[in-house]
């Protein structure tokens, strides 16, 4: 429905979006992830028309989206800031977009009545922004964006604003939403867990270019490129040759469980999938416990290992049985070991 | 918790009297004592060579000379001459602000100087300069003589427009310099939303830029107000030395009529209804600013 193509953008040196190409579908939820900087909010700004590329195409529908004024733009953006006018109260907020419309004074109230039923906020209609929650002033901007009936919503760090409680909470909300009013939801996002939970199809950016799109399974089991890999849930990446009876010959460190091949190459492996090891045969890693995490339901264990330059992470559950300073074996299958393509990578 | 709150507050007490003390003492001996003399002054009668004639007694009469219609008429002539300067200073006032932050950063900073420019010449000489353009055979009707748009000169000069001129142009920078701060300080995200929920700009301007922007014009406008209802040097230059405005007319009673006490009548009840404008100012910018 909405296709992106070739859009660049520079910022006097810095090349904000560079070449991006993307296609979303009709009542997707996709999500736009990367680090800060990553041109992830510029290519937002471009789809809700207040930035221009420099070149490239975007249609949606077929019809060409950038020479349409944002007023104009059958597409409605919720502001990471929210945005919300504060000399209006909260049904005059949501009104507003309708007003514009030309539709009748009745329409608009049923219309707004019903969006605020949606988003549970009927009690708070004449309450000021500043009256308000970080939560509740979330769904106002949600409901005056969704009152429009956009053909798409863009999203702008929907949840950053937000404390972790009300985050999980608003995250489920955001899916039912999307559901339920079945509008296409691009939102833009930092955070891989966020993008991860809520999104059919994620798109990782780095540096104004496209890394990788895909579901958020295959993005975390075959992550393509260094850069994915990293990004994506925690990983431990190593380099080093793959050998053809299968095994990764790290230099240094020896031959690390990993399929078969026969180039140089890079092989993630999750810290789930590595477990404590008894010494001897078993293991494929010796180092020692540099510090240890404890979340409640797991433990994230730090381990340095001699000749790797980055200490390998290993998730157990519960709480560890290994202390900092101990010295411990390391193990994984060869299957939980994905080689990481790195075609058209950029290292 | 109490005990080292009041050890902590002693330099801060001392830091403030040390502060605050240079001014307030200015302030004390150099307003106060001239307001007190001044509220002294309107019971007694005036004294024959200016001056106060304190042997003569006390009197209510000074008072009741402001209800006198020729004094009356004066101060609603002022009324309205400030008034009407202050529109039009809003008028012209919000374009310029608007226009100047939209500049890109460094033409800002430009413009703002250029707004201000005026100030660094005497007021006084600004204020003649005008009499060279407006008289009878000043630049102006020359100019429009020379192209024939008109016969004959045009009075130009010693009218009211002319003193409404005057004061505009005096005052225009205060309209300008608060109205811009307030422009300024709008949340350019507002705009956008306001863009993105189908707003046209004109709608985007009346529903969000203006509505953001009313503290900063209740400001420029009392900026502008408060002086030329009490300037009297453009008046007498422009406005050809009759008694246009309260402020000609407070210093006449006190430089010509020789009549003291009646200045100080006049002078008070400019400035309690001054007072008066301020207070609601504060209370409208309380009121629009609560949110």
């Amino acid at each position: 429905m909405i296709r992106i193509h070739a859009v660049t953008r520079r910022f006097g040196e810095v090349t904000a979006l560079d070449g991006v190409s993307l296609e979303i579908e009709e009542g997707e939820f996709f999500a736009l992830l990367g680090p800060s900087g990553c041109g992830k909010t510029t290519l937002l700004r471009v789809l809700a028309g207040f930035e221009t590329p420099d070149s490239g195409t975007v249609t949606l529908d077929g019809q060409d989206l950038l020479g349409v004024p944002a007023h104009r733009r059958p597409v409605n953006l919720m502001f990471q800031s929210y945005a919300l006018f504060p000399h209006m109260n909260v049904e005059k907020n949501i009104a507003y977009g309708l007003a514009r419309e030309g539709l009748a004074r009745a329409e608009i109230g049923e219309r707004v009545a019903a969006v605020l039923a949606t988003v549970g906020l009927t009690a708070h209609a004449r309450r000021r922004p500043h009256q308000l929650s970080g939560g509740q002033r979330q769904r106002v901007a949600l409901a005056r964006a969704i009152v429009k009936r956009p053909r798409v919503l863009l999203l702008d760090e929907p949840l950053s604003a937000l404390d972790k409680q009300v985050r999980a909470e608003m995250q489920l909300e955001l899916k039912r939403l999307q559901h339920q009013v079945g509008i296409t939801f691009l939102v833009v996002t930092h955070d891989q867990e966020e993008a991860m939970s809520l999104a059919d199809r994620i798109a990782v950016l780095d540096r104004g270019r496209v890394q990788q799109v895909d579901t958020p399974v295959e993005l975390y089991r075959h992550p393509r490129g260094r850069f994915v890999a990293g990004f994506v849930g925690a990983n431990n990446v190593f380099s080093g040759r793959l050998l053809p009876s299968g095994g990764l010959d790290v230099p240094g460190v020896g031959v690390l469980p990993a399929p078969a091949g026969k180039a140089a190459g890079l092989v993630g492996v999750r810290p789930e999938s590595i477990r404590l090891a008894a010494q001897g045969a078993d293991a494929h890693l010796h180092g020692t416990v540099l510090d240890i995490s404890y979340f409640g339901g797991s433990s994230r264990i730090a381990v340095t290992v001699p000749g790797l330059d980055r200490p390998v992470l290993l998730t157990v559950p519960g709480p560890a049985t290994v202390t900092s300073g101990a010295r411990v074996a390391l193990s994984w299958d060869p299957e939980s070991a994905v080689l990481i393509e790195t075609t058209g990578d950029t290292p | 918790m109490a005990r080292r709150g009041k050890a902590a507050g002693r330099p801060h007490v001392r830091a403030r009297i040390v502060l605050l003390g240079p001014g307030l003492s200015y302030l004390a001996v150099l307003l106060l004592l001239p307001l007190a003399l001044l509220i002294g002054y309107t019971v007694f009668r005036r004294g024959r060579f200016g001056g106060i004639a304190y042997e003569d007694g006390s009197t209510g009469e000074n008072f009741a000379r402001l209800t006198d219609p020729l004094y009356a008429g004066v101060l609603t002539d002022s009324l309205r001459i400030a008034a009407v300067t202050t529109l039009l200073a809003l008028l012209l006032g919000y374009p310029t602000a608007y226009a100047i932050s939209r500049l890109p950063g460094r033409w800002r900073t430009v413009a703002l100087v250029l707004v201000v420019l005026p100030f660094w010449t005497n007021f006084l000489i600004r204020t003649y300069a005008w009499i060279v353009l407006l008289s009878t055979h000043g630049v102006v009707n020359s100019a429009l003589t020379g192209i024939g748009v008109i016969d004959r000169p045009l009075k130009l000069l010693y009218t009211e427009p002319a003193v409404v001129l005057g004061l505009l142009y005096a005052y225009l920078p205060l309209m300008v310099l608060p109205l811009y701060s307030a422009i300024e300080r709008v949340d350019p995200q507002l705009l956008e939303a306001s863009a993105d929920l189908g707003a046209r700009p004109a709608r985007t301007f009346w529903s969000v830029t203006l509505p953001h922007t009313l503290p900063g014009v209740l400001t420029g406008c009392v900026f502008v107000f408060v002086p030329s209802l009490g300037n009297f040097v453009v008046p007498e230059l422009l406005g050809g030395g009759r008694t246009v405005m309260v402020g000609n007319l407070i210093r006449d009673q006190f430089l010509t009529a020789r009549d003291w006490p009646f200045g100080s009548v006049l002078a008070l009840a400019l400035m309690a209804f001054l007072v008066l404008l301020l207070m609601a100012q504060a209370w409208a910018g309380r009121r629009l600013g609560g949110r």
